[in-house]
């Protein structure tokens, strides 16, 4: 697992692994199509911030959500693709993660 | 590169005039001691429990002998269980002036603050003038921690930082990774760098014990803003977290308080061993900062993402931002803009922006925190077994 050496600006949405099921967003991301950095495009449902979480296809409940090419949790409920994945929708397979309901959300 | 020459051989970037307090009684006299020389180098650490506690003292012997210290008073109440007297001692063998002043047996805090400021004047003025040698990068010790991450420090800063550790590694510097509660997931990967099988084990083991520890306290190493900007759970933490290692052989695993005996990448287990006590491994930034020096550390890089503001006493910490939003608001307490990365500046570049930094920081050169006057310090309860005979290289 590594970052990608060279992003490019014009695309919003990172790809870190061949094996993702979750796309980054690398800046404000509004809701419609949007590029992926590598090649595609996806139709974000809700605008996110910097740093949030796409799912680049169908998640099933239960399945594991996989960035950097490794499982960083599980989906609580049935994810669509172009959904926001957080702490709503997954869970994290060792800790409960804390979070201010208040400031997690990540829309704006 | 030029430090100072200490007896144990080891060499100081920085000149500073400690000021500890050995019980939270004392921190008062001891501030009010240091205050005037703040812009000279005085600074303040110290202890605030008044119960014994081996880690604690080991703890203090170490960052009062660290290689950026010059002279050390001690400022006691009287009545405390810290043994100030072994304190002295180990001071005075490392060859470095040492005072004590105990507030009790003087006679309270004017006359106390007094006789401080008086020994501070006398040792400010002879380390002004002392004198210094020259230094290599293999003979640095560097660290690194993350705090206040989000879903860019795993693109920007900490791979970033992973790149300079990877050149300071290469140079022969000792480099110091931690906080095994923000490995948690990464365990089998890291275990496949350690550079003998034996090591392996230990490093599997460490975020085991880290993962335990979490779960009994029933919280993971993970604050409210990560996930506000982004992050999940603990193991999508983790995997940005872990990136700062780079992507060197890992040579040893030591604890808060073990010098690496020579060059090469370090893991530093901060979980506490034993049955869960005294509460979180590391209550805040600032407590991973203070191991990392009582270990050796001259600098510090730090990567944050939400807008860490810290510095440390002691050694100085090199501030990498993540998140290129946050830079543009706080970029007067950053020196690194790792976000750029996000608008296609090759992430090899930030890297050696980074390298030559800490090189440029360990000549003398002033870090945003050290010039805004930050110089935190923690100190809180622990107890830890000493490391196995796998743990270091031979």
């Amino acid at each position: 697992m590594s970052a990608p050496q060279n992003i490019s600006a014009s695309h919003r949405l990172l790809r870190l692994s061949a094996s993702d099921n979750v796309l980054v967003a690398t800046g404000q991301v509004d809701a419609g199509l949007a590029g992926i950095n590598g090649g595609g495009v996806i139709d974000v449902l809700k605008p996110v911030t910097l740093g949030h979480k796409i799912a680049a296809r169908r998640i099933e409940p239960g399945e594991k959500i996989i960035k950097y090419g490794v499982p960083i949790g599980s989906a609580t409920s049935p994810i669509e693709a172009g959904e926001h994945v957080h702490v709503h929708n997954m869970k994290s397979d060792y800790t409960p993660t804390h979070a201010l309901t208040e400031t997690a959300d990540g829309d704006t | 590169m030029r430090g100072y020459l200490r007896a144990d051989g080891r060499k100081g970037i920085r000149n500073h005039v400690v000021v500890a307090y050995l019980v939270e009684c004392a921190h008062h006299v001891a501030r009010e001691v240091a205050m005037p020389f703040r812009a000279q180098g005085a600074q303040v650490i110290g202890f605030p429990g008044c119960y014994p506690n081996a880690y604690a003292q080991q703890m203090m012997e170490r960052l009062c002998t660290h290689p950026n210290v010059g002279a050390v008073l001690l400022v006691s109440l009287g009545c405390e269980s810290f043994d100030r007297f072994h304190l002295a001692k180990i001071v005075a063998d490392s060859g470095r002036p040492v005072e004590t002043v105990v507030i009790q047996r003087v006679g309270g805090t004017r006359i106390s603050i007094g006789r401080g400021q008086q020994w501070i004047a006398r040792q400010i003025e002879a380390l002004a003038a002392a004198e210094t040698v020259p230094m290599d990068v293999s003979e640095l010790v560097v660290g690194t921690v993350c705090g206040g991450s989000d879903g860019t420090s795993g693109l920007t800063g900490n791979p970033a930082v992973g790149l300079a550790f990877d050149r300071l590694v290469a140079a022969g510097a000792a480099c110091i990774f931690e906080e095994t509660g923000e490995l948690i997931g990464c365990e089998a990967i890291m275990a496949d760098r350690a550079s003998t099988p034996e090591l392996a084990v230990e490093l599997r083991r460490s975020v085991e014990k880290a993962a335990s520890y979490y779960a009994t306290l029933g919280y993971g190493s993970f604050a409210a803003g990560n996930a506000e900007g982004g992050l999940s759970s603990i193991e999508e933490k983790s995997m940005g977290a872990y990136a700062k290692s780079g992507s060197s052989q890992i040579a040893g695993l030591i604890k808060p308080g073990d010098i690496p005996p020579r060059g090469g990448l370090y893991l530093m287990d901060v979980v506490p061993d034993g049955e869960v006590r005294f509460g979180f491994p590391n209550i805040n930034d600032t407590a991973e900062i203070v191991e990392m020096m009582a270990s050796g550390a001259h600098v510090t890089l730090f990567v944050t993402a939400r807008g860490s503001v810290v510095g440390s006493a002691i050694s100085p910490v090199i501030k990498v931002c993540a998140n290129p939003e946050t830079y543009e608001r706080m970029a007067d307490d950053m020196d690194v803009n790792a976000g750029r990365v996000l608008a296609g500046t090759p992430l090899a570049e930030v890297g050696d922006e980074i390298y030559d930094l800490t090189l440029a920081v360990a000549s003398g050169a002033q870090t945003k925190s050290e010039e805004l006057g930050h110089a935190e310090f923690v100190l809180t309860y622990k107890s830890f077994e000493p490391i196995g005979p796998a743990c270091l290289p031979r």
